[in-house]
């Protein structure tokens, strides 16, 4: 496996989120805007990267039968230290994001990478894997983010885009448009990567 | 009397009208993961009840007895996560022991409950909202009745979906999300239930 796959398979052919399902509580609940998604992406690529480079340094140290318990702990440091930084940098994302902050903790994605790639791999190869993961769910989120902020608010980034005449889907920046807009988007996604292998 | 109604209240509210999984979208791995069949999915249910209604006592007495004093709240999320995770063990000694067939319809997803987003999110929301310790065990109490509810219809449609005609790139988890859609549409409808 070379260090170019390492870092592209996050994004495109293992994408967390269209083609493993990992994560999804917080792809979610925050893709209700743009800002949210990009901002949730950015905590959790973050987290990624420093549980993914820990856990990667340690990964001779840690005994195989406690590894998951010390892999949580470290994941849970760098979440209290995102938590912090957006409390004092960020406050008003950091009040939008509310609890899906701390409960990066539980993210499927930053445990099964630390599991799957990183206490196997050296550290180089695993901040390739971190960035093309992280990079790979921000993706994701953004793309939904601004499907249901342009049809659930008619604007994009906070910028009106369709002029006044333009009646919004509320239903889209509601929980049900959420589950439905993401359900759409993988059978789209399905069905282009059905058709790319035949 | 006025007590009992604001218990009622906030029990409403965790199990129907801020459903976890529908409204604030806490805990989609178990719902989309466990619910293909209803003895599952109730084995399941039961699980995160009991550990939600555990969890929500231990991290009240842990936050007010020792985080608080301390002054050390930052630590929150790292000292919950912790309880979760053993109580989760402790509650997989117990089922391994008392019920091998309910071990193995729950399969892995046992020790997955540590990752369930819905626990810790319940623990959070529990001490973001300052209940006192009934209130966050009764908060507890209904965000798992919630949860179960939801899980018990999402596997009834499931089991009837195998026998339907879905397109094929729609067929599992596409279907499912839509299905969860068109469910939080409906839980909507108990919104006007409780004011706040």
């Amino acid at each position: 496996m070379s260090l170019k796959q390492d870092f592209t398979r996050g994004i495109f052919l293992e994408n967390p989120t269209f083609r493993l399902i990992l994560g999804m509580c917080p792809t979610l609940a925050v893709s209700t805007s743009l800002v949210n998604a990009i901002g949730m992406g950015a905590a959790t690529t973050f987290v990624l990267l420093g549980s993914n480079i820990l856990v990667s340094l340690f990964r001779k140290l840690i005994p195989s039968n406690i590894r998951i318990p010390a892999f949580i702990v470290i994941i849970a440091t760098f979440v209290t230290i995102v938590e912090l930084i957006m409390q004092a940098y960020f406050p008003a994302l950091s009040k939008s994001l509310g609890i899906f902050i701390p409960l990066i903790v539980v993210n499927c994605i930053i445990l099964g990478r630390a599991e799957a790639f990183a206490s196997k791999n050296p550290v180089f190869p695993s901040i390739l894997d971190a960035l093309g993961m992280g990079i790979g769910f921000t993706g994701a989120l953004a793309l939904l983010g601004s499907i249901r902020e342009i049809l659930g608010a008619g604007t994009i980034l906070g910028h009106n885009i369709f002029g006044a005449g333009f009646n919004p889907v509320a239903i889209m920046i509601l929980p049900p448009g959420a589950f439905i807009a993401l359900g759409l988007l993988l059978g789209l996604f399905n069905s282009l990567s059905k058709k790319g292998k035949t | 009397m006025v007590f009992f109604t604001k218990l009622f209240i906030i029990f409403l509210s965790a199990t129907l009208v801020h459903n976890y999984v529908l409204n604030r979208f806490l805990g989609i791995c178990p719902f989309l993961g466990v619910s293909k069949n209803s003895s599952a999915a109730l084995g399941m249910g039961m699980a995160v009840i009991f550990v939600m209604t555990i969890a929500s006592m231990t991290t009240w007495i842990i936050q007010r007895y020792l985080l608080i004093p301390l002054d050390v709240m930052f630590l929150r999320t790292i000292t919950f996560i912790l309880v979760i995770a053993t109580l989760v063990q402790f509650v997989e000694m117990v089922i391994a022991k008392t019920s091998p067939t309910l071990q193995e319809a729950l399969g892995i997803f046992l020790p997955l409950i540590t990752t369930n987003c819905a626990v810790l999110g319940l623990v959070t929301i529990n001490s973001d909202s300052n209940l006192s310790f009934i209130e966050s065990i009764v908060n507890g109490l209904g965000a798992g009745v919630g949860f179960t509810i939801v899980l018990l219809f999402m596997s009834a449609i499931r089991e009837r979906l195998d026998l339907t005609d879905v397109p094929e790139c729609m067929k599992g988890i596409p279907i499912a999300f839509i299905i969860a859609g068109l469910m939080s549409l409906a839980f909507m409808g108990f919104a006007g239930l409780v004011s706040q």
